[in-house]
């Protein structure tokens, strides 16, 4: 550490000295490295134990220890050769134990502080710091800090997201929103019930084919619910699997939200924190904020719940773990808990998501009907097909019995979809909702808008319908207006960003 | 165009001014052409080579292909040259583009933040450009296929002289 490369000793004059990672970070990663060991370690010795017991032990131990120890001797030198510092304008890190790297990010550019602590982490009293500028490249705009004293974590946030803009703001500092015990309810009713529920079959196979025990398996179950016909198994096993999912869908649900809290801090912070085990703080700028997404997901919908999520610039999406909940401010929860959260994060007194909006032409719904027609009849022309090439009466059976199914279903969805349509302006926010499986009303601040399409397919233009696209640097980069009428729509855009189409319009 | 002074009818949007260069016909031609050769070729070379049992299997389908190429080679650029239409005013760049899905762009000066002019080796060869304008949005890209050569030079520079007079980071 005495290298003329040491970087604690530029600038002495700096008041920002440089500071080490916390030491806690080695026994958090011998946990870890422990947990690895134990759950690789215990199958594979189980298996080496079936032949000789002595032999187990001879190999998985050492194996254990030798991780160990490396993880202790890897992490010290890790520590060591670790530094990383908060100067007026930028934060630095410097690491690496082989090639050594330098990384300086502008402290303007920063958007987010996210901090996390897994529960190996968390007993340590220590956070893993998240230092992101949400611009592209994996490597370019973040700086990650595994792992610093949790008081540490939390002054860095504190100091890093602070502008000191004391621009005379109304004080509407502290809790946005809280977690309710109840809302639990509405995690079961999500899309990764039934995902976890075939996958936990999946699961069950596949580690059974690893054994070669699948057949065995299989012929077990069989066995097990052979008294009960086939109606009769079939529904045990459908049951198992939603029973599953649920408790899945709940564990998951808890172990993401629970203690869900929503803050908004001086200097124009909002705060998640949230988590049973794994505990995360994430941050977004408010300044960043460019309007809010109100998602009802159908299940959800038809509980009257929805989840709240934050259309924001610089909030990075993929390549990150967590990447779909880092946006969400509100986990599903009553409408009206859903609505009054999106109103306090804009700083709105009535929410715009809950404005009533301008239903869209019959034509739009004739659209709709059509391509859930048209959906519904692929499955049922490709059996039919399929069955009279094969001559399956089996195929055409299920022909039938998807058509009788999936008609009527796609038909609901679709005059449901139809429904859901509509548009407005409430304020400062340009409002748009569509969508049946996943509703969404999105609420885009008007001054957010840096850009308009108006598209037409050539049925849309027989029709009179257009939809109308409001570009942004925030979110998903662009929230449509669906089939609305042509000239509903365009009158809509020039009020709602004036003067953007302006020269292109005119009276017919 | 420009009959802006009656105001009874619906409300609705006019064509941007200015078309693509005339010569962006023949260059969307020879691109579906030259495209549609290489698939042809491709299937033709492969029913001379393999044995006689699959060679109906290959050239009916080549056939075929060669047939849609023609047909879209002959009809898409036209009717693309009629639909393409860009503007340029002091606020914002306007495009028109498609064919059976048309669609109109607007990106305000304000919010633009590259300029490109692209050019492909037909492009070079038909004396072309393509030029692309981007905005803060992942969504939001301009695109102005077959322009002459000189007058996407010409945009680049006017664009990327006012954009750079605008404050602020277009987000």
């Amino acid at each position: 550490m005495t290298g003329r490369d040491d970087p604690a000793r530029d600038d002495p004059a700096s008041r920002y000295g440089w500071r080490r990672l916390d030491a806690r970070t080695v026994r958090a990663s011998v946990v870890t490295v422990a947990g690895i060991c134990v759950a690789a370690g215990v199958p594979t010795g189980l298996g080496i134990a079936s032949a000789s017991v002595f032999w187990a032990l001879v190999t998985v131990l050492p194996a254990s220890a030798a991780a160990l120890v490396a993880t202790v001797v890897v992490e010290r030198v890790r520590l060591r050769r670790t530094r990383y510092r908060v100067s007026a304008d930028r934060v630095e890190l410097v690491k690496g134990i082989v090639v050594r790297s330098r990384r300086s990010v502008s402290r303007e550019r920063i958007r987010t502080v996210d901090l996390t602590a897994g529960p190996q982490v968390r007993i340590f009293g220590i956070v893993t710091v998240k230092i992101d500028t949400g611009e592209g490249g994996s490597a370019g705009g973040s700086v990650s800090l595994y792992a610093v004293g949790r008081e540490e974590g939390e002054r860095l946030r504190a100091e890093l997201l602070d502008r000191g803009r004391g621009d005379g703001e109304p004080a509407a500092d502290g809790r946005l929103a809280t977690f309710a015990p109840r809302w639990v309810r509405y995690a079961p009713l999500s899309v990764l019930t039934p995902a976890l529920g075939a996958g936990a079959y999946g699961a069950v196979l596949q580690v059974a084919q690893w054994f070669d025990l699948q057949a065995g398996v299989i012929t077990w179950t069989a066995g097990l619910l052979g008294g009960l016909g086939l109606v009769g198994a079939l529904a045990v096993v459908v049951a198992a699997g939603v029973v599953i999912g649920v408790v899945g869908s709940l564990a998951l649900f808890v172990e993401m939200w629970w203690n869900f809290r929503l803050d908004r801090e001086p200097g124009g912070t909002l705060r998640v924190r949230r988590g049973l085990l794994t505990v995360r703080s994430i941050s977004l700028e408010e300044q960043r904020l460019r309007g809010v997404e109100l998602v009802e997901p159908l299940g959800v919908r038809t509980a009257g719940a929805a989840r709240v999520d934050a259309v924001a610039t610089g909030l990075r999406s993929g390549g990150d773990d967590d990447k779909a909940d880092r946006k969400t401010l509100l986990p599903a929860a009553p409408r009206g808990e859903a609505d009054r959260v999106a109103a306090a994060v804009l700083r709105e007194r009535t929410g715009p998501t809950s404005a009533a909006l301008t239903p869209h032409p019959r034509a739009a719904r004739g659209r709709r009907i059509r391509w859930a027609l048209a959906g519904a009849a692929v499955p049922v022309l490709t059996l039919t097909v399929l069955g009279g090439l094969l001559s399956s009466a089996v195929l055409l059976h299920l022909a039938w019995i998807s058509a009788v199914l999936g008609v009527p279903v796609a038909l609901a969805l679709a005059v449901d979809a139809y429904r859901n349509l509509g548009h407005g302006l409430n304020g400062d926010y340009l409002v748009a909702r569509h969508g049946s499986v996943r509703r969404s009303t999105v609420a885009l601040q008007r001054r957010g808008v840096i850009g308009l399409n108006a598209r037409q397919s050539l049925f849309q233009r027989r029709r009179g319908l257009m939809t109308i696209t409001t570009t942004t640097a925030a979110g998903s980069g662009a929230y449509s207006v669906h089939d609305v009428g042509a000239a509903e729509g365009l009158a809509f855009a020039d009020e709602a960003v004036p003067g953007l189409l302006g020269p292109l319009l005119e009276h017919a | 165009m420009g009959e802006s002074g009656s105001r009874s009818g619906e409300l609705r949007l006019r064509p941007p001014v200015h078309r693509v260069h005339r010569t962006a016909v023949t260059w969307w031609r020879a691109r579906i052409l030259l495209a549609g050769a290489v698939v042809v070729a491709a299937l033709v070379v492969a029913a001379v080579l393999l044995p006689g049992v699959v060679r109906p299997w290959l050239l009916v389908p080549a056939a075929g292909f060669a047939v849609v190429t023609v047909v879209t080679a002959v009809g898409m650029p036209a009717w693309w040259y009629r639909v393409h239409r860009w503007e340029v005013t002091g606020d914002a760049v306007y495009t028109r583009t498609g064919a059976l899905w048309q669609e109109w762009r607007v990106a305000p000066m304000s919010r633009i933040q590259t300029v490109d002019s692209d050019r492909g080796p037909l492009e070079q060869l038909f004396g072309l450009a393509t030029l692309t304008v981007t905005t803060a949005s992942a969504r939001g890209a301009l695109r102005i296929p077959g322009l002459d050569h000189g007058v996407a030079a010409d945009l680049v520079q006017e664009l990327t002289e006012t954009t750079q007079a605008t404050p602020g980071d277009a987000t």
